[in-house]
């Protein structure tokens, strides 16, 4: 891998060989595998990182992604083991993992965690349960969206953080403060997404339930929101994502339980290997969630995936 | 029933159409007349944006019109409907239904339900050949085979004629010739009107009873051409005397209209 900016030096220089080379039969010798003696056309190259054609095996995908991933962590080690950062700002990963370890049996991630996985639930499903009619409503129907979409997108500029205080002042620091924040983070980002996704649906399909003669409710249950339904679930897998950043952020500021709550309190505690863990768990937390999703959608949109 | 004329099954007359886009105003269509009588075969040609596309989508009633009026049967038509069967050239499968769901999905709209719509919808599959493909999806067919699936689901509901707007357009040279000849085979068996929209002059001749040829800017019918070739017909016919000399005389009529836009564009580009 290290040679691939030489390598693309020498498909270069090679150019101008290969035709003589071509031509004195070297295209026919086994065993030369550098890509320069090739010629230009009828052979797989060698997969350069700069070449726009470039394929890649799901094993080679899979290798390279595990390889960085190796790398981070590697250089996380070397950093924390050489004293080049003192562990109480970066602990070495052992002991990150050994506290995660320690969190974990005596119940305490979990207790944290479950408290994070309900209120993200529950708001995420408000949010989702009021965007989606909405966001088919304004899809279809232009009266309703000069109504509804130029509110959505103003509110959509303003900075969810800036609500934090008024959320407070409004429904005190228990859950239903986290539920207001969440809902106000995915909601209206929902809501133009889903509308995007209904105005994908083709006009022909519309147009073959005209022809039909079904009428204008039918077209809308049965040809538009089945039509919509995969990019819309694809909508929400997004917006899920975003909701776990407004979740921690409000239980950063105000709150007495839930992994957000857990960082504010080790961070007085300089227990920087709780905070690291904890960065650590939100990420697979939002990466398992994507996958699931990913993971329902193949299931329920088979249709939809292309197969040759 | 008496001596007089029998009424066209689809009448199109006087029938003008003006695009409005901003302050500019683009005639599309003007006293276009136009009639189809029963079970006739009739191939709408021309250049493209000449408003063939547009003429056949305001007969299935999907556009509306500025004058004129579009008969079937003697009445005028109040928008789209299932008297008038519409294959569009995007085939327009619901991807998430198999070809079998498709057909059922609009035997369903037109009220047939249980064992009756499941039979139908099988025997027309059967019809275009594809029996063996009714559990597919429309992802795992070809081109070829969606617009077959759409042409069974069209004529499903046994509508009183076919609108068919370049349906074998985005095909295979290959393929279409394979549709072309299916198409034949299965209209002469069960006879109905079909208005074909298509840019290709062979497949016209190939498959209608007459071909009206559009004129452009403002789109008008220029001139029917009748197409006396004998029936059944089979693919062999496109080599013959008769056939050639039709398609020289289609073909001519549309070449004189591409040199007159063709004219018009360098008068525009010329300062």
């Amino acid at each position: 891998m290290p040679r691939a900016g030489s390598d693309a030096t020498k498909t270069n220089a090679g150019k101008t060989n290969a035709g003589k080379m071509a031509g004195a039969g070297t295209q026919g010798r086994t065993g030369d595998n550098r890509p320069g003696r090739r010629p230009a056309a009828g052979r797989i190259r060698r997969p350069s990182p700069f070449r726009l054609t470039t394929r890649l095996s799901a094993g080679g995908f899979a290798g390279i992604a595990a390889g960085v991933f190796a790398g981070l962590l590697a250089a996380w080690w070397a950093v924390t083991a050489t004293g080049l950062v003192a562990p109480l700002f970066l602990p070495p990963p052992g002991r990150v993992f050994g506290k995660l370890v320690e969190l974990a049996l005596n119940g305490r991630l979990w207790e944290d965690a479950s408290v994070s996985i309900y209120r993200i639930m529950v708001g995420f499903l408000i949010a989702t349960a009021m965007a989606v009619p909405i966001g088919v409503l304004i899809g279809c129907y232009r009266v309703w969206e000069a109504a509804i979409e130029p509110v959505v997108d103003f509110v959509r500029y303003m900075p969810v953080v800036a609500f934090v205080p008024l959320s407070i002042l409004w429904t005190g620091t228990g859950d239903a403060q986290k539920f207001l924040i969440i809902w106000i983070g995915t909601f209206f980002q929902q809501v133009l997404l889903i509308m995007d996704n209904v105005k994908r649906v083709p006009w022909d399909f519309i147009d073959l339930g005209r022809t039909l003669e079904m009428p204008e409710r039918r077209i809308l249950t049965r040809i538009v929101v089945p039509s919509a339904l995969p990019g819309i679930w694809d909508s929400l897998r997004i917006s899920l994502g975003w909701a776990w950043t407004w979740l921690v952020l409000a239980e950063l500021v105000a709150a007495t339980s839930g992994l957000g709550y857990r960082i504010v309190t080790a961070q007085r505690f300089f227990q920087t290997d709780t905070i690291i863990g904890y960065i650590l768990v939100l990420g697979v937390f939002g990466l398992v969630s994507d996958q699931a999703m990913k993971a329902v959608s193949r299931r329920l949109f088979r249709y939809a995936e292309a197969r040759p | 029933m008496s001596a007089a004329a029998p009424v066209p099954k689809l009448e199109i007359t006087g029938l003008s159409k003006v695009f409005r886009r901003d302050s500019k105003q683009v005639v599309a269509l003007e006293n276009v007349d136009l009639a189809l009588a029963e079970n006739e075969f009739v191939a709408l040609v021309g250049t493209s944006g000449c408003g063939k596309s547009t003429l056949l989508s305001i007969a299935a009633g999907l556009q509306d019109f500025d004058t004129g009026a579009v008969l079937v049967d003697g009445e005028p038509i109040l928008g789209p409907g299932r008297d008038r069967g519409v294959v569009f050239q995007s085939y327009t499968l619901l991807p998430w239904l198999t070809a079998q769901g498709n057909v059922e999905f609009a035997l369903r709209a037109a009220g047939y339900r249980g064992a009756e719509l499941r039979e139908r919808a099988r025997e027309h599959l059967a019809l275009v050949g594809l029996d063996r493909f009714a559990d597919a999806y429309p992802n795992q067919l070809s081109g070829g085979m969606k617009q077959r699936v759409a042409i069974a689901r069209a004529l499903s509901y046994r509508p009183k004629m076919l609108l068919m707007d370049e349906p074998f357009g985005a095909l295979d040279a290959l393929t279409r010739h394979h549709m072309q000849e299916l198409l034949t085979r299965v209209w002469e068996r069960h006879r109905l009107t079909v208005l074909f929209v298509t840019h290709d002059v062979e497949e016209a001749v190939y498959l209608s009873d007459r071909v009206a040829i559009m004129s452009n800017a403002p789109g008008r019918i220029k001139e029917t051409v009748p197409i006396p070739l004998p029936r059944p017909r089979s693919y062999d016919i496109t080599a013959s005397p008769e056939f050639i000399e039709l398609h020289r005389r289609v073909l001519k009529s549309i070449r004189e209209e591409s040199i007159k836009i063709a004219q018009m564009d360098d008068a525009l580009s010329d300062p």
